[in-house]
């Protein structure tokens, strides 16, 4: 492979990897900080892609008659990415809420299978309900940002900045929200909820908060990736890839650990690539079986962690005020 | 629509199977085991090798019971695959879930490591067998019984409703008269109090994965038998065996039983308005409605 090429492959894999950070992110809020077991991501992630793309594409019926013949969206508001960004933030966070609702008072693993069950209706809905977004052919033709300014080949390396920097805002406002008061409660009810209860700390509101806060952030990440691909459709958002890829990453990184999150979704996501080169190797007949094997790699990588090294990569940060030391 | 109602009670029966192994598991262990739907697909698709690969090399005849759509290959099959599930729970529990156990982890922790052994089953029989839907007897005819009420059921569907309802009165039956089952029983109730008073814990336990992994099995072999196999299938029972779970109660297998039985139906007459696709998303609503009206099931059982 040629130098260029080379490069070109590393920038594919620094986006993804940002963009699979972004979610790492979201689900340390909600894991890592205040031990919430959301494994729905792939519903946010999937409703933050379909609503930026909502959003940021014009209505079929106003591109052409014969387009619309083909491309089905219930509305299509034509407006910037960043639009859809936080279109996709609101949303993703109004659903947390109505899951956060009436599982969050209860013990912690129903709001674990409320998730599961979000994430399989929400794609159930987009696959079925074609009036909504065209149903399994999914969007296609979403719009990019900077678009006009360099060459689309390099088109790349814009989008590589831009999903870095959404990366490190994101970073910096949870390292801030999780040091303040806020996120000293967050942590005290992942330690001890009766305890923090005691204290006068409404459990339940602070949980919701948390979950949240997380999730808009993986409707960010959602809507991150969906302008990266440019076409969306539901069966990219399955449990396997958009959701438990994200948990390996976290447990990986190390929970509670904002460095540890980024650091596991770059690691993970490399695992990943590099366990498809591996596969490329395999005789033809077992190619079409391949991205089990590499699924397979990364649970038996999850066991691994979660009996010998729980802590991760990195382990938990210790928070104690600079003054003392 | 009473048509639609009796194949929600087959559906339901399938469902209780999985619903009170994973109930009996979450009573003792306390832990959502999330690999519970994927145990199911291990059975069947154990029983696939047997009657499709081995049995047929070992030349045992081909020829199917009266007007039923399998023979000796599964009459075989069917004990033996529930066995070999029951091997594999027992296994994911001794190399998985017992280390954890002994470092006191949190039951997420458990529940995140039986979601990690749910994937690692499901991507070992994807790489076996790969994602088509597979039959055990493909190119059988399956004649129906007409009853009154236009109900039609084929001889299958009789069949495995009284698989099931044996299976769940030999449970009761070592539940009740053995001594192991009443072992059961008091660690579920209460772990420590069982431990002080003399009961192997660790033993209960193994008897506990064992059965409710052989009754996972045995409705995972008669989801193929009466619809078809395929990777996923455990993953789509996931959300009914919980909801199902939920609704009896958690720790209550009776609960399960009827819990198991609500959710078929609610899942076959539903179709009757939406599409069939929707059967998971329905499982979901009728849970989020427990969960917001009586979250400790309808017959109590553990504290929510």
């Amino acid at each position: 492979m040629e130098i260029g090429g080379i490069i070109a492959f590393l920038v594919f894999w620094a986006i993804m990897a940002g963009i699979f950070a972004v979610f790492a992110l979201g689900l340390n809020i909600q894991w890592g900080y205040t031990g919430l077991f959301n494994i729905g991501i792939a519903g946010f992630f999937c409703i933050g892609a379909y609503t930026s793309a909502l959003i940021t594409t014009p209505r079929p019926e106003d591109v052409s008659p014969v387009y619309a013949q083909y491309v089905q969206q219930i509305f299509g508001w034509d407006l910037p990415f960043v639009c859809g960004l936080l279109g996709a933030a609101v949303v993703c966070g109004f659903i947390a809420f109505l899951i956060g609702y009436p599982t969050l008072r209860l013990r912690e693993d129903y709001l674990a299978i409320a998730t599961i069950g979000i994430a399989e209706t929400v794609r159930l809905v987009f696959n079925n309900y074609h009036r909504l977004a065209n149903g399994p052919r999914g969007l296609m033709g979403l719009p990019q940002p900077l678009q006009g300014l360099v060459d689309p080949r390099h088109y790349d390396y814009i989008y590589l900045v831009i999903v870095l920097a959404v990366m490190v805002v994101i970073y910096i406002s949870i390292e801030r929200a999780i040091r303040s008061p806020w996120g000293r409660v967050l942590r005290a009810i992942r330690e001890d909820e009766v305890a923090s209860a005691m204290s006068g700390k409404d459990i339940f509101r602070f949980k919701m908060q948390s979950l949240i806060f997380g999730s808009m952030i993986m409707g960010v990440g959602g809507a991150l990736y969906a302008h990266y691909t440019k076409a969306i459709s539901p069966d990219v958002f399955t449990p396997l890839y958009g959701t438990f890829i994200i948990w390996v990453m976290l447990m990986a990184g190390g929970s509670g650990n904002n460095k540890g999150a980024i650091l596991g979704a770059f690691v993970v996501w490399g695992i990943w690539i590099g366990a498809k080169f591996l596969t490329d190797f395999l005789p033809y007949t077992l190619k079409a079986r391949a991205p089990y094997i590499r699924f397979l790699i990364i649970f038996i990588l999850l066991e691994i962690i979660l009996i010998y090294r729980p802590q991760g990569l990195m382990g938990e940060e210790k928070r104690i005020s600079k003054m003392i030391d | 629509m009473a048509e639609l109602i009796v194949y929600g009670i087959v559906l339901g029966s399938i469902i209780a199977l999985g619903a009170i192994g994973l109930t009996l598991v979450y009573g003792i262990l306390r832990f959502a085991n999330f690999a519970h739907g994927d145990l199911m697909t291990a059975g069947a698709y154990i029983a696939f090798f047997l009657v499709t690969g081995l049995f047929p090399w070992l030349g045992i005849p081909d020829t199917t019971f009266g007007s039923l759509s399998f023979g000796w290959r599964m009459a075989f099959a069917f004990p033996i695959g529930m066995f070999c599930v029951a091997v594999v729970s027992i296994l994911l529990d001794r190399i998985l879930y017992r280390p954890l156990r002994l470092k006191r982890s949190g039951s997420v922790i458990l529940a995140m490591s039986a979601l990690g052994a749910s994937f690692i089953i499901r991507m070992i029989v994807l790489i076996l067998w790969g994602a088509d839907y597979r039959l055990y007897r493909p190119g059988v005819l399956r004649p129906a019984i007409q009853l009154p009420l236009e109900i039609k059921i084929r001889p299958d569907q009789v069949f495995l409703l009284l698989v099931v309802l044996t299976l769940v009165i030999l449970l009761y039956l070592f539940l009740q008269r053995t001594k192991m089952g009443k072992a059961m029983r008091a660690t579920s109730d209460n772990m420590e109090l069982a431990r002080v008073s003399g009961i192997d814990t660790e033993r209960v336990i193994i008897w506990t994965w064992g059965i409710g992994g052989a009754l996972a099995g045995a409705g995972g072999i008669l989801y193929g038998i009466d619809v078809q196999l395929h990777g996923g299938m455990g993953w789509n029972f996931l959300l009914p065996l919980f909801a199902a779970t939920i609704l009896g109660g958690i720790g209550n297998m009776y609960g399960a039983l009827i819990g198991g039985l609500v959710m078929g139906v609610a899942q076959q007459v539903s179709t009757a308005y939406l599409l069939p696709t929707y059967k998971p998303a329905v499982a979901f609503i009728v849970m989020i409605v427990i969960l917001l009206v009586r979250p400790q099931g309808i017959f109590g059982g553990r504290r929510a």
